[in-house]
């Protein structure tokens, strides 16, 4: 039985794999910063802003994701999010609709455009930048459209769709989650490694196993602690976290994953293995968008309302920045859907945090470019220094 | 085992095959040699379903086979490994050796029964990859192209196709790769390999099959042949 261990995880770093590291240190000189500049920042309630902040542009930065992974751009996610959140609005508040049901017609919604963009691309053989681009154009003038005169439509604040972003989890709803995940997480690698051991697969050391649990227990307790200081764990972070976990399980393991980082390495391999390129590069762009009408309806349930700038001005850069600074490769089969938790942290943090000092936009935008620039640097070097 | 007779096929004014033959056997190695635009590529397309000839019979253990497309080949057991590898640069060794076959239930992936059958193949065939889970970009050319030829066996093929399998290679990683293919002979397969390298073919292989214009202009037995001889078929010089 082979053992692997530290020298394994070198080897990786030597090949230029620095993995999440860079965003995690970024991440860490961030709460320093502005720790010390203002001791507001790191406040429970801060902190709590900060992730209610995060979860709508999240969530669309994680539809990025997906299409990045097959190489190619998804443009209108905002103007998509803007439109399915307009969608529910008018269904649920206009015609009195079931909440419920609104939101899963948006959803549909978002669905059948990702679907109309894929199939522009795969069967009118469109560049994916070109049917996004005329997407955001035309989504933005559906959702104007639609809304009419007035341009705003309140949602009721005591209402289902409200509720979402001003719902908190009891404590001891909280703890009982995260003993779940800590224990789902420890039996999946006991039961992997035991089963590797019976295969005569090499294993790594069962102290870097133990290692990782504890960090995982470690940093789900302390954000547990952190929120029910202020309100509580938010549902909105309960959302967002089960769509990274959820979307990630299904890159890494199941066949439809492997697939997407197989066309978006190589689509000649992945056509000649016999997999449908056509379906993958379709189900992409449905997902970006279904993604981003969720990241939508999110967004309208914190402000509570939707106006004629829904989905617009910087949200549908920053969800790419986003996945980009977390790790997410812009030409394809390289980056996880951790991208979009790490990167959303860190632009949301510089956001939050330059409004706490008061500093201006022009500022905060300047300085989200340095970081968005600096992370793409750092990726690119390291892959450059290991390249044979 | 599998014969391929009087393969005819014209794109427009070009005739690229003129009635050429090929006949592969079990627990062989054959060559295919030839000038550019001898036919080559094209009598291998029609085996492997690429390209579907004008004129022409393929038949399988006697029996007339019907190849129209890659998968048809595929199922007939027929394994091609192309020139530029066809590899997912990003996916590790496991994830292109079972790249569209993967081994999985309900679409979840058993990672650890395909890690297992990908160290039994490598070993089988001596191929060495120190870690099977790093992304195939990080391997040397010679290790990418026993990757390529270790995918084509996933499947259990009984015809293994190998086009140029060394021509982007080093001195020591040629050797490695002819190993291979002896080793693949040795699994009693019918190997096929297109190659220009005189040098390898004869290190390599049992017959020598010769094209020239689309037309078959010499067929060897490599150990009793000289190497002027297949040089001389290949330009025409010996009419």
């Amino acid at each position: 039985m082979t053992v692997l261990g530290m020298p394994y995880k070198l080897d990786r770093l030597r090949q230029g794999d620095l993995g999440a590291w860079p965003v995690v240190g970024g991440l860490i000189a961030i709460a320093v910063v502005f720790g010390s500049l203002n001791e507001h920042f790191l406040s429970p309630e801060n902190l709590t802003n900060l992730v209610l902040q995060m979860a709508a542009t999240g969530t669309i930065a994680l539809g990025i994701i997906m299409v990045l992974l097959l190489g190619e751009i998804d443009l209108s996610a905002g103007s998509v999010s803007g439109l399915c959140a307009v969608v529910m609005t008018i269904l649920s508040v206009r015609h009195g609709w079931n909440p419920v049901l609104a939101i899963v017609v948006a959803v549909l919604v978002g669905s059948a455009v990702g679907l109309l963009h894929g199939v522009m691309h795969t069967r009118l053989y469109m560049p994916s930048f070109v049917v996004t681009l005329a997407g955001l154009i035309g989504w933005q003038g559906l959702l104007i459209y639609l809304l009419g005169q007035g341009g705003t439509i309140n949602l009721p604040f005591d209402g289902f769709i409200a509720g979402l972003s001003d719902t908190w989890l009891p404590p001891w709803l909280a703890w009982l989650l995260v003993a779940v995940l800590v224990g789902a997480y420890a039996a999946a690698g006991v039961i992997t490694r035991r089963l590797r051991v019976a295969a005569g697969l090499p294993v790594k050391p069962s102290h870097w196993i133990a290692l990782r649990i504890g960090g995982l227990a470690v940093l789900l307790a302390g954000a547990v602690v952190v929120l029910s200081a202020d309100r509580g764990v938010p549902l909105l972070l309960v959302i967002f976290g089960a769509l990274v976990i959820g979307l990630d399980l299904v890159l890494r393991h199941t066949a439809f994953g492997r697939w997407m980082y197989a066309v978006g390495g190589n689509a000649e391999a992945a056509r000649r293995a016999g997999i449908n390129v056509t379906r993958i590069r379709v189900l992409a762009f449905v997902l970006s968008s279904t993604l981003a009408a969720f990241g939508g309806i999110l967004a309208a349930s914190r402000l509570a309302a939707v106006n004629q700038s829904s989905g617009g001005s910087d949200i549908l850069l920053m969800a790419i920045a986003a996945a980009v600074i977390g790790g997410t490769s812009l030409f394809g089969g390289r980056g996880r859907t951790y991208a979009a938790l790490l990167g959303i942290l860190v632009i949301q943090s510089i956001t939050n945090g330059m409004l706490l000092l008061n500093v201006d936009s022009s500022v905060r935008f300047m300085v989200t470019a340095a970081v968005l620039a600096l992370a793409v640097a750092i990726d690119s070097l390291a892959r450059r220094g290991s390249a044979r | 085992m599998i014969s391929a007779t009087g393969i005819t096929k014209r794109y427009g004014a070009v005739q690229a095959l003129d009635g050429a033959n090929l006949d592969l056997r079990e627990g062989e190695v054959v060559a295919l040699m030839g000038d550019n635009g001898a036919g080559k590529s094209t009598l291998v397309k029609t085996v492997s379903g690429v390209v579907i000839p004008d004129e022409g019979t393929i038949t399988l253990d006697g029996r007339p086979a019907k190849i129209t497309t890659p998968h048809d080949a595929q199922s007939l057991g027929i394994s091609t490994v192309y020139q530029d590898l066809a590899l997912c640069e990003n996916l590790d060794v496991v994830a292109n050796l079972f790249l569209g076959s993967e081994r999985r239930r309900w679409s979840i992936l058993n990672h650890i029964k395909m890690e297992r059958a990908t160290r039994d193949l490598l070993d089988q065939l001596d191929v060495r990859i120190r870690d099977i889970r790093v992304p195939v970009a990080s391997l040397s050319g010679g290790q990418r192209q026993s990757v390529a030829i270790a995918r084509a066996l996933v499947g259990d093929p009984r015809v293994v196709i190998l086009d140029e399998p060394t021509a982007a290679l080093g001195v020591e990683q040629t050797a490695q790769v002819l190993d291979l293919i002896r080793r693949l002979r040795d699994r009693n397969l019918a190997v096929l390999v297109i190659s220009h390298n005189l040098a390898d073919v004869r290190a390599v292989s049992d017959r020598v099959v010769v094209l020239r214009l689309g037309r078959n202009a010499g067929e060897f037995v490599t150990a009793d042949t000289s190497q002027e001889a297949i040089v001389a078929a290949i330009t025409g010089a010996a009419a």
